[in-house]
């Protein structure tokens, strides 16, 4: 019983554990071999299943778009410029919708963050042993490592890393255009000057600091949930998958009713990983368009 | 979940993907959205000019064909005028003519009465001389009395 415990915990652990090339504590650059010392390199180690499929997912996005925006006509268009242009045009209404600025580069980012990050969720519903099974087997046969060792998460989104990288990016977009489009006293006035304020200098005074305080938190509050709901999202649902698959081990009732569990499951995911994307999108557009708007006084 | 470099790489994996993505995808997908918006408005604003020419036509062909009406019942109008007038004016011709006829048979008739006038006062005068030389014999000069005898036959 409790050497089963251990397989199954040792079953998440593994399946939550990134695959992470750094810097040993030692000194000298590696692959970390388990949990322990993936932890032990600090900031300097990179996940390299992370990198690996954003990076491959979004060249499969680039490549598919590209292809289409090459040869986009005004005349009748194929089926792949069909689809591609349906997703851009929804992209356009939505950033028409909610971003007043006039920006060229809004919504181009929000399509990238729709598909990019739609893409990334996609491989939760890929079940969640065939890739990393794979990668143990490459692991083993071709670098002899014990395949136990090889630690391969296919979801990027599910790594905070990921999601955490474009919060910040847009986080620095949103200061960026805030400081240039308000100027600096604009933007600081808007950090201080609201919700509270008053004609009397003394009571300003105050009120600025508590302003300030409220504003601050408000602002560092937006990338951090942006990135926390998808990540919170996916992560969540990557756990019902691994504790829905571990049901395949529990005999012949137990692994048909997990298969229909994970059926259900992704079905019901399909709607999550588009919902987050489009959540990630519209809430960058919101942000960016907060970031455009001019002493429209609060 | 540990944070470490992969934070980077990520922001310059997207940063890069949106530069990519506003540089050489959405600006040509727009451009044939545009471009496509702008047909189908002309293919539809030429659709509707179509339709209006049409109409136009329609209303045109209806004016015409009321014209042609109008100028074939006229034209009909004038032929049966016209031939009215061609039946009146032979009647008349016609009339004349039996006039003519008539009036020309009516002289000629006169001049053959006046013919076979002179012939019989012709030969009853020489029938009256011949009667009243055998009634009178020898008694009679023919040339002694030729004179009373012309004047007599004048008098038939």
């Amino acid at each position: 019983m409790a050497s089963e415990a251990q397989t199954a915990s040792g079953y998440i652990k593994h399946h939550l554990q990134n695959w992470t090339f750094g810097q040993h504590p030692d000194g000298h650059w590696g692959f970390a071999h388990d949990a322990m010392e993936a932890k032990a390199m600090g900031f300097n180690a990179i996940h390299v299943d992370t990198m690996f499929w954003s990076v491959a997912l979004g060249l499969i996005f680039i490549w598919l778009f590209r292809k289409a925006a090459a040869k986009a006509t005004a005349d009748t268009p194929g089926g792949l410029q069909n689809f591609v242009e349906w997703v851009v045009e929804f992209i356009d209404t939505s950033v028409r919708g909610s971003f007043t600025g006039k920006n060229d580069l809004v919504a181009p980012m929000a399509l990238t963050i729709f598909i990019w990050v739609f893409l990334m969720n996609f491989m939760d519903l890929i079940p969640v042993d065939w890739l990393p099974a794979v990668a143990g087997q490459i692991g083993h046969r071709v670098f002899g490592v014990d395949p136990h060792h090889v630690y391969f998460k296919v979801v990027p989104s599910t790594d905070p890393n990921a999601t955490f990288g474009m919060s910040l990016a847009v986080f620095v977009l949103m200061l960026y255009y805030s400081v240039k489009i308000k100027g600096f006293g604009g933007f600081a006035g808007e950090l201080t000057l609201h919700p509270f304020s008053s004609k009397n200098m003394v009571l300003q005074a105050v009120f600025i600091p508590v302003n300030f305080l409220l504003e601050f938190v408000s602002l560092l509050a937006k990338p951090l949930s942006l990135s926390l709901r998808l990540y919170g999202n996916m992560y969540a649902g990557e756990m019902i998958f691994i504790l829905i698959a571990m049901m395949y081990s529990g005999g012949w009732v137990t692994g048909a009713f997990g298969g229909l569990l994970q059926l259900g499951w992704a079905i019901f995911h399909i709607l999550i990983i588009t919902l987050q994307a489009f959540i990630f999108m519209t809430l960058t557009i919101v942000y960016m368009d907060m970031a455009h708007q001019t002493s429209e006084g609060h | 979940m540990n944070i470490n470099l992969t934070l980077i790489g990520q922001s310059i994996t997207f940063a890069f993907f949106v530069w990519f993505t506003m540089k050489f995808v959405w600006p040509p997908i727009m451009t044939a959205l545009h471009e496509r918006k702008k047909k189908i408005a002309d293919g539809l604003a030429a659709g509707e000019k179509g339709k209006h020419e049409l109409e136009l036509a329609q209303q045109h062909a209806v004016d015409v064909i009321k014209e042609a009406k109008n100028k074939a019942s006229e034209i009909i109008n004038l032929a049966e005028r016209r031939a009215g007038e061609i039946a009146d004016e032979a009647k008349v011709n016609a009339k004349q003519e039996a006039d003519r006829i008539v009036a020309s048979a009516q002289s000629e008739i006169e001049q053959e009465t006046n013919r076979a006038r002179e012939a019989l006062r012709a030969q009853m005068s020489s029938l009256v001389v011949s009667a009243a030389s055998k009634v009178l014999s020898k008694e009679i000069d023919a040339a002694k009395h030729a004179e009373l005898l012309e004047g007599v036959a004048k008098e038939l």
